[in-house]
């Protein structure tokens, strides 16, 4: 993959220090002095940052040449577009070939008409504030990013510009509430989404997602290790995005150019790893399975549904006697 | 049409500070913003040399092949220019810049940056020569009244030169021949030394110019 060799050869270029770009500034005439104009160098190599010392108040403007900018620019200009671009066409894809294999995964017992709160009001609450953020975010972030090859051909200069802009505005202030959804559903499903020994079968079955026969699901508690595995990437990957997101907010606050660019190519990396987790999320929650919608929709579930996905909450549910019990002699 | 060049001598610049305050009064720069700076290089060491530096309006300009909205323009001179309607103030070109031209009025507004100003080699901006509009947002317009940058042109010591790269090139390496030694022409492999990639840039006019 080209993205992360991309960001190490930016990094290992930021690490390296001027040393020869100096070495040619102690001169004087001697036997090594030009003889012809021809022999007057005026393309030095310059391979290396140049920092020297201002006297104005602008200090990053003290780095006089940074050669990385090049790096930057590459990964700007066609490994960022790869990696979102890649990411997001090859998830569709995947999905979209799972769809034709295995349709919609039913409920196997049928619809019972029976109905357990799975999410209360304040869990889709989080859920939606989070979810509406995201999607301002990468889809702003998307009009940014591929504006220019994809949309200036089509609406021209004049009318991207408003639309950049506004776009950029969107992103940056709609970073509020999608860290404030991030923490609620911290603080709401954390407890329920520590990894334990049943996620193990859960993954090494694939959660019973290629078993065509149906109603071969490991039992899984509230969440199982799929849903845990979104919300780790939801979870870290959006405190990381608005991390960067926040320093490059801030430019110069708290690193130089170089680290910038660092903050910039993390950005980009996460956010295309986000966009194509979230696009996997969309599908299983809406098309990919039946009666999926209703627990963040009205935000309660069939009980058939829920004891075949959640058979281990279901039947706490039972315990804690938030659910009717109908077939006592189980 | 000749292909304009900025070449600073570090040899011969005294760190007056003239150029940046000439830059400053002709283009009405406004407060924070430095078109041309000067950076000085092993200060209070020997071999210290200083540097005047600004956009130097690259072959290949960085700033324009990563600019989202695709604001800039390469002029038949190969200056570079930027619209300021177009631009929205992301920042991306001083990301990509090698010489930290790029400038923003504003830099601590919840990301917003306001439109980005940087050397126009006192050729204004798109609106028409000598506009008023163009005067506004980029500046005075020297290089449309046939006058050359005013920063070179205030140089005492002649150690910054502005336009055809042919003549800078020539008139440094006769006086690098007579003095025995030269530093190199700062930044000009990073600007000048590539040629246009092309598949990344499409400017307004053709690019002009190479190594």
């Amino acid at each position: 993959m080209r993205p992360p060799l991309h960001a190490l050869l930016l990094l290992i270029a930021l690490l390296a220090l001027p040393m020869a770009a100096q070495a040619q500034l102690y001169q004087v005439p001697g036997a090594n002095s030009p003889t012809t104009k021809e022999q007057v160098p005026l393309y030095v190599p310059q391979d290396d940052k140049v920092i020297g010392r201002v006297s104005i108040p602008d200090e990053k403007l003290a780095v006089l040449i940074q050669p990385e900018g090049r790096e930057w620019r590459e990964w700007r200009s066609h490994t960022l577009r790869l990696a979102i671009g890649g990411l997001a066409i090859g998830m569709t894809a995947v999905l979209a070939i799972f769809f034709l294999y295995r349709g919609t995964i039913r409920i196997h017992g049928g619809k019972s008409g029976r109905l357990v709160l799975r999410f209360n009001w304040l869990d889709r609450f989080a859920h939606w504030t989070t979810a509406v953020s995201f999607l301002a975010l990468a889809l702003t972030g998307v009009i940014v990013t591929f504006g220019r090859p994809l949309l200036i051909p089509l609406i021209g200069h004049q009318a991207f510009t408003p639309l950049a802009e506004v776009s950029k505005s969107i992103h940056n202030f709609v970073s509020v509430p999608f860290v404030v959804g991030l923490l609620m559903i911290l603080a709401l499903w954390l407890r329920d989404n520590i990894p334990e020994k049943a996620d193990w079968l859960w993954i090494r079955t694939a959660g019973g997602l290629f078993s065509k026969a149906g109603g071969h699901h490991p039992e899984a508690g509230r969440f199982n290790a799929g849903q845990k595995m979104v919300f780790w990437s939801i979870v870290l990957g959006g405190m990381a995005m608005a991390a960067t997101g926040y320093l490059m907010m801030v430019p110069f606050a708290f690193s130089g150019i170089g680290g910038m660019q660092i903050l910039h190519v993390i950005h980009g990396l996460v956010a295309a790893g986000l966009i194509a987790a979230v696009i996997g999320h969309i599908y299983i929650g809406t098309i990919g399975m039946e009666g999926a919608f209703d627990a963040m929709g009205c935000g309660e579930v069939d009980e058939n549904w829920a004891m075949e996905h959640h058979r281990r909450w279901y039947q706490e549910q039972l315990r804690k006697g938030y659910v009717e019990n109908r077939h006592p002699a189980e | 049409m000749a292909r304009m060049k900025f070449l600073c001598d570090a040899e011969r610049c005294i760190e007056c500070n003239a150029c940046v305050t000439a830059c400053k009064n002709e283009h009405e720069v406004p407060w924070g913003i430095n078109r041309r700076r000067l950076v000085t290089l092993n200060d209070g060491q020997p071999g210290e040399r200083s540097i005047s530096m600004a956009c130097m309006h690259c072959n290949d300009p960085p700033c324009a092949a990563v600019c989202p909205v695709d604001c800039f323009l390469q002029t038949e001179d190969g200056v570079v220019l930027h619209s300021k309607d177009l631009c929205i103030g992301c920042g991306y070109c001083f990301y990509a810049c090698p010489f930290g031209a790029p400038q923003y009025p504003r830099t601590t507004d919840f990301g917003s940056r306001g439109k980005m100003d940087k050397c126009t080699f006192c050729a204004g901006g798109p609106e028409p020569d000598g506009s008023v509009e163009e005067y506004q947002k980029y500046g005075a317009n020297r290089l449309a009244e046939g006058k050359l940058p005013l920063c070179a042109e205030m140089c005492s010591t002649r150690a910054l030169m502005a336009g055809d790269g042919a003549v800078l090139a020539d008139i440094y390496q006769e006086r690098s021949l007579r003095r025995g030694y030269g530093s190199g022409a700062p930044g000009w492999s990073t600007a000048y030394g590539r040629n246009d990639r092309g598949s990344a840039f499409a400017p307004g006019g053709p690019s002009t110019g190479g190594a």
